[in-house]
């Protein structure tokens, strides 16, 4: 816990300095070909604080996000809290598909390879995660877009649900609303329209979760106390069940964990060809226009969650093998 | 009742509404467009997408453009007179409009001259009690002068009004008619302002247009209903729905899979997919637009017109259209597109002659020039890949004896770094219209008082800016237009830029609709399209 103070002030210093460290402002972009007089670029610039000097917008920002203010978008003119706030179950809900597709079917391939090496099934499970680790997101996505939406007609093109299908959203996740609207057909709308953002989505962390398993399964494989559970006379069910996946599960969890900043990073393009309204888009836009507000308090914000999600993955680690235990 | 149910109930009621009284299944127009509005009150705004979300659909304006033309129509004022002096502006207002009904607001009066001041003082006024709601920024009003034109802005009685001006200024009616000048409901601001939640007004928008706003999900969905008592007449579809989809391809595969009707800004390599497919109907419209590359007047040998002739005579624009417009395109001999009154026909390009240039360059003295090309870093219509166009000139030149380096820079920084009037090198940059008067683009870009802001040439030149200057207050269409045409004449002589293309606005719609119209500054209008 100690960690997290320090590393969560650390943000808010590379959030503000990064975003001012790039060429242009955002009262130049807003002008655009238009033009601005001299005069006017600097009213703006007093307007939204901009000609202050670094440290005392450093400062005084801080001083407002302690008292819980992120600030103000100054494109939109909206609370960055309530913009965060109205996207992020989108991104969340199509990252824990995307994750939940990556386990379940990285993890299963990954053991199977490693308790069969060298055959065609590894070869194929550790070919396919290369080739998955290696694809470009946009053309993935667009690629399935053409092949299961445009020729095949199987599922949408985009969006998050039918727009014959209008109800007040309620959690923010789509299929729950769905079902809480009691729209027929609504549930099954919103379902349809998460398959492929969540196939895109989940493939490089399906990739990564596959390999760690397999190399993790191997090392444990060669451990002598599964030598001895098998010596004993134990069905490779229990050996691999009991024995072996569990100590194998410490670094895969770890590697899951961090699949968070990566389903994070990979959102920006998955929601940009799926017309996701998630904050992937919402951060590309910001950064673009150097909405710094939006910039900061959405590094901030998914920074929390990352740590969060880290927090959560220590503490699992005690769950699985009780000698890890932290004792601070 | 909470918010989100109470625009629910009210979509419901108006899809009921409509579906009941024409006894059949309710129209919707799915429009899928290329981003989100930032707000919804254009005054604030500068971006075409705000627009089409905002004042197309739920706004009018004073004046208007008929659909699909530059041409100036009456909208909320019925009339108008210009003073003799070209100091007066009177306008005579409309009877009998109502605005919408929301779940915020339910107006009590008709729109009358209240509105008009609120709507102008809000943007005109430093004092006025909204000037600093919402951000306060009306950055459209700012760079279109208004603040220097108008002096004053009178209610002569409830429906007329006169805006008093600092000087003649003949496009003033195109001004108006333009986005920013979208006419709001000043009873629902003052109800706002006394619940002490002004800036409701920018977020859920009250006007008298033929759409109504029912539910807005950021990077998700417009909807829109149908106004039923549009003082027009009802729109012919009932729901217009805005599907935010920013990727091009994937509007294509919506568009393909009937997924929505119409869409925006299509991929270039799609277009002859388009042509082909029996679903859509691709149409297109010559942009009201030019790109350019602007040179640097004010050094030396860029000062002397032969040099920049030559240079003009070096390039080679067909080629350009054909590998950076992939033929969606025009190539360009002045500066206003085809599409505006004045546009001078007589003009002769300067025609791709490298031996010529090569002579033309021998004769100015100018020996192993060396220069540098600006090239954009962005997409825009007069310029879809300005790396592209950079290297083409690049190589042109090259067989001219003319050394030329590319230089780019962050967008920002490249408009801020082109103003400078030391700057080296010739820009490659354009515009697209505002309004449809060719002072938008002469003045705006050409004009003595732009030298260091967006006339990129530095080009001040006394035959050529009497002509624009006196345009400007005469209020006789054929005299203006003669003084233009006279104005472009100067501008080929001295070649200040070398105009580049025209772009091709192309627009992919399904079948099944009806009368759509591609707007000529780029908008998109759904009053009066229907559905089959």
């Amino acid at each position: 816990m100690g960690v997290l103070v320090p590393t969560f002030f650390g943000v808010t210093l590379v959030a503000f300095v990064f975003i001012r460290m790039l060429p242009g402002d955002p009262v130049l972009l807003m002008a655009g070909e238009r033009g601005m007089s001299e005069e006017r670029h600097a009213e703006m610039m007093k307007q939204f604080g901009f000609d202050r000097p670094i440290y005392e917008q450093y400062f005084s920002y801080i001083g407002d996000l302690v008292q819980g203010d992120l600030g103000t978008s100054i494109i939109t003119k909206k609370p960055v809290l309530e913009e965060f706030m109205t996207l992020f179950p989108a991104t969340v809900e199509l990252s824990l598909c995307a994750i939940i597709i990556a386990i379940f079917i990285g993890l299963p391939a990954g053991m199977i390879a490693a308790t069969r090496r060298g055959s065609s099934f590894d070869h194929t499970v550790m070919a396919g995660a290369l080739t998955g680790y290696s694809m470009p997101i946009f053309w993935w996505g667009l690629l399935l877009i053409i092949l299961f939406s445009g020729i095949l007609g199987w599922t949408p093109v985009s969006g998050r649900i039918s727009l014959l299908y209008f109800f007040e959203p309620v959690t923010g996740f789509m299929t729950i609303d769905s079902l809480l609207s009691g729209q027929k057909g609504a549930f099954s709308s919103a379902l349809s329209h998460l398959i492929l953002p969540s196939i895109v989505l989940g493939t490089i962390p399906l990739a990564v979760i596959a390999r760690q398993t397999r190399s993790a399964m191997l090392e444990v494989l060669g451990e002598d106390y599964v030598r001895t559970a098998r010596a004993k006379g134990l069905g490779p069910g229990r050996v691999i069940g009991l024995h072996t996946l569990r100590n194998a599960m410490i670094p895969v969890i770890t590697v899951i964990g961090l699949q968070v900043g990566v389903l994070f990073a990979g959102a920006i393009l998955t929601e940009t060809i799926f017309s996701w309204p998630g904050i992937g888009k919402w951060m590309v836009d910001s950064i673009f226009r150097r909405d710094y507000p939006s910039v900061q308090g959405g590094l901030l914000l998914i920074a929390a969650v990352v740590m969060l999600v880290n927090l959560v993955v220590d503490l699992l680690y005690g769950l699985i093998n009780p000698q890890i235990r932290h004792t601070d | 009742m909470g918010k989100s149910s109470k625009l629910l109930a009210a979509f419901c009621g108006f899809s009921l509404l409509t579906v009941g009284a024409i006894g059949v299944q309710a129209k919707t127009l799915v429009y899928c467009s290329e981003g989100s509005p930032e707000g919804f009150n254009p005054s604030l705004y500068t971006a075409g997408t705000t627009f089409d979300a905002s004042s197309r659909q739920l706004f009018n304006r004073l004046v208007e453009f008929e659909r699909g033309t530059t041409i100036i129509t009456p909208g909320l004022a019925e009339s108008w007179d210009v003073s003799e002096n070209g100091l007066e502006y009177t306008f005579h207002l409309r009877k009998g409009v109502k605005f919408h009904t929301t779940k915020n607001f339910t107006p009590t009066r008709d729109f009358n001259a209240d509105d008009v001041i609120f709507s102008f003082m809000r943007q005109f006024d430093k004092d006025h009690p909204y000037h600093k709601i919402s951000g306060g920024n009306y950055e459209y009003f700012n760079s279109m002068s208004m603040p220097d034109l108008i002096k004053e802005i009178v209610k002569v009685d409830d429906y007329t009004v006169k805006f008093i001006l600092n000087r003649p200024e003949a496009p003033m009616i195109a001004n108006i008619a333009m986005d920013f000048a979208s006419i709001t409901s000043s009873e629902y601001a003052d109800k706002m302002m006394a619940a002490g939640t002004p800036d409701t007004v920018d977020q859920e928008p009250v006007g008298t247009g033929p759409f109504q706003l029912v539910a807005y999900q950021k990077d998700a969905v417009i909807r829109y209903a149908a106004n039923p008592s549009y003082w027009r007449g009802k729109a012919a579809i009932d729901n217009l729905v805005f599907a935010i989809t920013p990727d091009a391809s994937v509007r294509y595969q919506k568009l393909k899979a009937g997924e929505c009707h119409v869409m925006p800004y299509p991929n270039p390599a799609d277009l002859k997919a388009m042509a082909e497919d029996p679903a859509i109907n691709l149409m297109n419209q010559e942009g009201l637009n030019v790109g350019y590359l602007a040179y640097n007047s004010l050094i030396p040998p860029f000062d002397n017109p032969a040099v920049r002739k030559a240079l003009s005579k070096a390039i080679n624009k067909e080629a350009i259209l054909e590998a950076v417009f992939q033929g969606a395109g025009k190539v360009a001999k002045n500066p206003i597109p085809p599409t505006i009154w004045s546009y001078n026909e007589a003009v002769v390009d300067d025609s791709y002659d490298p031996d010529a240039a090569k002579k033309m360059l021998a004769d100015a003295g100018v020996k192993d020039l060396t220069t540098k090309i600006w090239a954009m870093p962005v997409q825009r219509p007069y310029n879809p890949n300005a790396r592209r166009m950079a290297e083409l000139i690049q190589a042109d030149w090259a067989k001219v004896g003319v050394k030329a380096e590319i230089v780019s820079y962050e967008w920002g920084e490249y408009l801020k770094r082109s103003k400078d009037k030391d700057r080296d090198g010739a820009v490659l940059l354009g515009w697209t219209g505002d309004n449809g008067d060719p002072d938008n683009f002469l003045a705006v870009l050409l004009g003595c008082d732009a030298v260091g802001s967006a006339n990129r040439a530095q080009w001040c030149y006394k035959p050529f800016e009497d002509l624009i200057q006196k345009a400007k207050v005469v209020a006789d269409p054929a005299e203006r237009t003669k003084l233009y045409e006279q104005a472009q004449i100067i501008f080929k002589e001295q070649a200040p830029w070398t105009t580049i293309a025209h772009s091709v606005v192309y627009e992919p719609v399904r079948k099944e609709v009806v009368d759509y119209r591609i707007g000529p500054f780029g908008g998109h209008v759904f009053y009066g399209v229907d559905l089959k």
